[in-house]
C-alpha cells in the first residue's frame, strides 16, 4: 500500500523520506550560513581614520612628510596638498620613501613618486587619499576615502 | 554465616587498592596471547589498533615512524599548549608581556614554550615526510583514497595551526604575519578588481573581514586567531586524526606489497595445519558478516604478530624519541621572540617561518596566485591523485620499483633545472612589469614565475605518463617536481632574500640600515 506509486512514479514513503531529508538539509544549511553570519562583523570597530592636521600654513610648499602613526605620506607642492598611503597594495606592509619613489620591504614592490607601480607584485598603485578643508580652515586627511591619482587640494 | 556489615566494610576499605587495581587492569599484565589480545580490545586507547599487526608494518624502513612522530608531536603540543594557555593573555596590550613572563618569570615557562615551538616544527616536517612516504609507496590507492584525503586535511590543519600559533605572541613576526595573511585572504580582489566587479562580489574583502573581525589587524583579530588556534583548529584536527586512525584499521592496516603475503617472502609461513584443531584454547565467535573478496584466513594471519607488545613497544620508542628530540632542542635553542608589534615599521625583510617561505616567494610574484591560486591547485592535484592513478600492483613498493626510481631522479633533475632557471630569470631580468611597464595586472596574475613553473611541472607530469605509458609514473613525476620546487623556493627565500626581498648571495652583503 505504502509503496504504491502514483503516476509520477513516486511512492508516498519515498515522497515523505525525500521531503524529510530535504528539510533537514535546508535546516542544516541555514544553520551553517547563520553560524558564519555571526563572526562577520556588523559594525567594523576601529578608530576614526580622519586626521585633522590644522593650519595649512604649517606645511610650506615642498613639504614631503610621513605621518608615522597614521601610515600616510603628506605632500604639498605648488599645485596643492595631496596624501598617499604608506600601506602597500600587495600584502599590507609599510612602504618606505626612496630616491625614486617608494619601496616595499616585504616583497619588493616599487612605486613611482606619484604612487603608480613600477615593479614587483603590487596589483595596483599606492592609494591617493582625500585631503579636504575643515570648517575651521584647517586641512584634513581621510584615510578611508580614496581619490584619483593626481587629485590635489588647492589651498 | 555472613560477616557483620561493619567488619565487611572495614575489610573492603582495606582491600580498596587491590580491588581498584583489578577494576582498572582487569587481567593484570598479559601473559598469554589471549590475554594480550584482551589487553588490546578491553582498553579504549589500545583498541584503536588491531590486536595483531602485520610484520611488514613494523619495518621502520617502510614507515620511518613518521605518522607516529607527528602524532607524538601533537600530544606534546597539546600538553605544552595547555600549560602556555594558563599564562597567555590574548589581547594586544598584554599578549607580548605575557610571553615575556612565560619566558623569564614563569617556572619552566621558557622550556615549555621552546618545546611547544620545536614540536610544532617537528610536526610540520613529520606530516610532510609522512605524506611523501605514503605517496612514494603508492599507499593512496584503493581502498585508502579516503584516508589520503583525510591526511591532506590534516596537513592543512597542521599548517593553519602553525600560522595561527606564531601570530599569538604579538611580536613583529606575529603582527606582520597576521597582516600578510589577512591581505592574502583579501587577494581575490586582484582578480575582481581586474574585472571591475569588486563592488558586487567582494570575496576578498569578506575573507579578510571574517579573519580579522575588523578592517584592520587589532584586538578582534588576535582574539580570532586565539580561538582558532586553541579551540577550532585543534578540535577539527583531533576529529580528523581519529578518523585517520580508524580508517587505517578499516582499510586493512598499513599498506604493504602483495609479495610479503606470498610463498617465498622472507616472513612467509604457510598456514599451520590444525589451526582450527578442535579442543584448543581458542574459541571463535561470529562477530559480523562482511562483504569482501578475500577472507584473510588463508595466509595473512601467519605474517602477523601480537600488537601488544610488538607494536606498543615500537610506538612507545618513537614517542620517547620525539619527546627527547623536542626536549633537547627546547633546552638548547630558544624560540624566537622579536620586538613588540609595531604597526608603523615592518621588519625588513619580513620573513615567515620556513614552511611558508616557499609560499612567500610565490606571493612576491602575485598575491592571489601565490597565496591562494597555486596552493589550491597543489591541494586539488594531490586530492585527485588516488582517483586518477587507480590501477597497479605496486602498492607498498617504494617508487613503484626500479622504473619509478629512475623517474624520481629524472624529476629531481628536471624540477631543479626549471625552478633554478626560472628563479635566475626572475632575479636577473625581472618579470613582465619590468619589460612592459603598463601591463595589466591580470596578465601578471595569470602569467607569473609561479604559474609558469606549475605549467612546466604539469607538462613534465603528462609527458611522463605518455613516455612510460603509466599514470603512476606521471604521479611520481608530478609529486617529485612539486616537492623539489617547494624545497628550492623555500631555500632561496630563506637564505638568499634580503631587505626589500632583493636577492643576495650572502647575508653579509645585506646593505646596512
Amino acid at each position: 500500500m505504502s509503496d504504491k506509486k502514483n503516476e509520477n512514479g513516486i511512492s508516498r514513503r519515498e515522497f515523505l523520506t525525500k521531503g524529510a531529508l530535504g528539510s533537514f538539509l535546508v535546516a542544516m544549511g541555514g544553520a551553517t550560513v547563520g553560524g558564519f553570519a555571526l563572526p562577520k562583523p556588523t559594525v567594523s570597530p576601529g578608530p576614526s581614520r580622519r586626521y585633522k592636521l590644522g593650519d595649512p600654513g604649517k606645511f610650506p610648499v615642498g613639504t614631503a612628510m610621513k605621518m608615522d602613526k597614521e601610515n600616510i605620506f603628506l605632500f604639498r607642492d605648488v599645485e596643492g596638498f595631496y596624501a598617499i598611503t604608506a600601506v602597500c597594495t600587495h600584502l599590507g606592509c609599510i612602504v618606505v620613501r626612496v630616491d625614486d619613489g617608494f619601496a616595499c620591504p616585504c616583497h619588493g614592490s616599487r612605486f613611482a613618486p606619484d604612487g603608480h607601480v613600477v615593479e614587483g607584485p603590487a596589483p595596483r598603485g599606492l592609494l591617493w587619499l582625500e585631503v579636504s578643508r575643515t570648517p575651521d580652515g584647517g586641512v584634513m586627511v581621510d584615510a578611508d576615502v580614496e581619490v584619483d591619482l593626481g587629485t590635489k587640494l588647492v589651498v | 554465616m555472613e560477616k557483620p556489615a561493619l567488619t565487611q566494610f572495614i575489610d573492603n576499605l582495606k582491600s580498596v587498592p587491590d580491588a581498584a587495581r583489578r577494576a582498572f587492569l582487569k587481567n593484570g599484565l598479559p601473559e598469554s596471547e589471549r590475554e594480550r589480545s584482551q589487553m588490546s580490545f578491553h582498553n579504549f586507547f589500545l583498541h584503536m589498533q588491531s590486536v595483531r599487526t602485520h610484520k611488514h608494518s613494523l619495518r621502520w624502513t617502510y614507515t620511518l615512524g613518521l605518522g607516529i612522530i607527528a602524532t607524538a608531536a601533537l600530544i606534546i603540543l597539546t600538553a605544552t599548549g595547555v600549560l602556555l594557555m594558563v599564562y597567555y593573555k590574548p589581547s594586544t596590550e598584554l599578549a607580548y608581556y605575557s610571553m615575556k613572563d612565560i619566558n623569564y618569570v614563569v617556572f619552566g615557562g621558557r622550556i615549555v614554550r621552546n618545546v611547544h615551538r620545536w614540536a610544532a616544527h617537528l610536526m610540520v616536517v613529520a606530516a610532510l615526510l609522512h605524506m611523501a612516504r605514503v605517496f612514494y609507496t603508492g599507499s593512496y590507492r584503493r581502498p585508502r583514497e579516503v584516508n589520503w584525503l583525510i591526511g591532506l586535511g590534516l596537513l592543512v590543519m597542521t599548517l593553519a595551526l602553525s600560522f595561527t600559533g606564531y601570530i599569538l605572541p604579538w611580536d613583529q613576526l606575529g603582527y606582520w604575519a597576521a597582516t600578510i595573511g589577512a591581505n592574502i585572504a583579501q587577494s581575490p580582489r586582484e582578480v575582481t578588481d581586474a574585472f571591475g566587479i569588486t563592488h558586487a562580489v567582494d570575496v576578498g574583502g569578506l575573507g579578510k573581514q571574517m579573519l580579522l573581525g575588523a578592517s584592520f589587524v587589532g584586538e578582534d583579530a588576535l582574539l580570532r586567531f586565539y580561538v582558532l588556534h586553541c579551540v577550532v583548529l585543534p578540535g577539527l584536527l583531533m576529529t580528523l586524526l581519529g578518523l585517520h586512525f580508524w580508517r587505517i584499521r578499516k582499510d586493512g592496516g598499513l599498506s604493504r606489497p602483495e609479495s610479503v603475503d606470498k610463498p617465498g617472502a622472507p616472513d612467509y609461513k604457510p598456514v599451520q595445519p590444525g589451526i582450527f584443531k578442535p579442543g584448543t584454547e581458542k574459541t571463535y565467535g561470529l562477530m559480523a558478516l562482511v562483504k569482501g573478496s578475500k577472507p584473510t584466513v588463508g595466509t595473512a594471519p601467519e605474517n602477523t604478530v601480537m600488537s601488544w607488545p610488538h607494536l606498543m613497544y615500537a610506538e612507545a620508542a618513537v614517542f620517547a624519541l620525539t619527546m627527547a628530540i623536542t626536549l633537547v632542542l627546547g633546552y638548547f635553542l630558544n624560540a624566537p621572540l622579536k620586538e613588540i608589534a609595531n604597526p608603523m615599521v615592518p621588519e625588513n625583510p619580513a620573513k615567515a617561518p620556513w614552511y611558508f617561505l616557499g609560499l612567500q616567494e610565490l606571493v612576491s610574484y602575485s598575491a592571489f596566485m601565490g597565496g591562494i591560486g597555486i596552493p589550491t591547485i597543489t591541494l586539488v592535484s594531490l586530492a585527485l591523485i588516488p582517483f586518477l592513478d587507480r590501477k597497479g600492483s605496486d602498492v607498498g613498493i617504494w617508487f613503484g620499483g626500479a622504473a619509478g626510481k629512475k623517474v624520481f631522479w629524472q624529476s629531481v633533475l628536471f624540477g631543479a633545472m626549471v625552478t633554478v632557471g626560472m628563479l635566475a630569470l626572475t632575479i636577473t631580468q625581472g618579470w613582465l612589469r619590468t619589460w612592459i611597464p603598463n601591463i595589466p595586472q591580470l596578465v601578471i596574475t595569470v602569467v607569473n614565475p609561479g604559474t609558469v613553473l606549475v605549467g612546466l611541472y604539469a607538462w613534465w607530469s603528462l609527458s611522463n605518463i605518455k613516455r612510460h605509458n603509466s599514470i603512476r609514473m606521471g604521479a611520481v613525476a608530478m609529486f617529485t617536481v612539486f616537492l623539489v620546487g617547494f624545497i628550492l623556493l623555500t631555500y632561496v627565500a630563506a637564505i638568499h632574500r634580503g631587505p626589500n626581498w632583493h636577492f643576495y648571495w650572502l647575508h653579509s652583503q645585506w646593505p646596512p640600515h
